[in-house]
């Protein structure tokens, strides 16, 4: 009989503090992306308000808080974070668990737009990039969805298998923000 | 390069791929003559001002993009989801 453990993406690479940025590793969740059928928009907002608490974010938003979180996740696709999909929201999408696809972790720490800033394009200035604002762009060569939680705090997430390049870049980004600052 | 991505604003070029000319929207009919086919396929204009090409925002939103813009001054005059051009929806 074969053991299998269970390990985190990012387990043994993480918590990491440069300076004055700390990067952790979110406690893993149900993920399930989202993707409304044809002409299902509205009928899906509703029945994930009534069976979650959460509104459909438009393009470019986040909904919800910590423990059921909808994050705008690209074309016509919502990723819930935390609940277990209610069986109601099948009627209007197609669901996919996404739970181990995905390496999700967090930026905290006075600083953190300037470590971010040196690794995506994106326009990361308070006016444009506000709390609850999130961006599929890229993370160094990395597709990634990045997500404002707070002033100075960044949800970040990358395909599970590169959870080890984008420790190592925010390492990186973080060291040479340290050293500049220092 | 910017693109005003519909969904996503205006990004980097290089969150983008290109994916050649929108005539690829416009499938011929499918008892469409031979040289309907030929010019689908194969030919392409190569003009010197206005062009429309699909873009894929591969590193942003997943969407195919038909976007218009100049090539001799390089200035992106439009970008619209390919969804809607095509009214596929989807």
């Amino acid at each position: 009989m074969v053991d299998i453990i269970a390990k985190t993406p990012c387990e043994g690479l993480l918590p990491l503090t440069i300076g004055t940025t700390t990067v952790t590793e979110v406690p893993p969740s149900m993920m399930t992306s989202v993707a409304p059928y044809k002409g299902c928009e509205k009928a899906l907002s509703t029945v994930l308000k009534s069976t979650h608490g959460i509104a459909a974010p438009a393009p470019g938003r986040a909904t919800g808080k910590e423990g059921a979180r909808a994050i705008w996740f690209g074309q016509r696709m919502i990723l819930l974070m935390g609940p277990v999909p209610d069986a109601a929201l099948a009627q209007h999408a197609a669901l996919t668990d996404q739970s181990d696809a995905w390496a999700v972790v967090r930026l905290d720490g006075a600083g953190a737009a300037e470590v971010l800033a040196r690794l995506t394009p994106i326009d990361l200035r308070d006016g444009a990039f506000k709390r609850g604002h999130t961006a599929r762009t890229e993370l160094q060569h990395m597709m990634a969805s990045i997500t404002r939680l707070g002033s100075n705090s960044y949800q970040i997430m990358v395909f599970r298998s590169m959870a080890e390049t984008l420790v190592h870049d925010l390492k990186t980004a973080m060291q040479s923000v340290a050293a500049r600052n220092g | 390069m910017r693109i005003i991505c519909p969904n996503c604003g205006e990004r980097d070029r290089r969150e983008f791929y290109y994916v050649g000319d929108a005539v690829a929207l416009e499938r011929p009919a499918e008892d469409a003559d031979l040289a309907a086919w030929d010019d689908y396929i194969h030919n392409r204009e190569n003009p010197a001002g206005v062009t429309q090409d699909l873009w894929y925002h591969e590193m942003g939103c997943s969407a195919w993009l038909v976007v218009k813009r100049n090539t001799v001054t390089h200035e992106v005059l439009s970008a619209e989801l390919a969804a809607d051009v095509k009214g596929a929806g989807a």
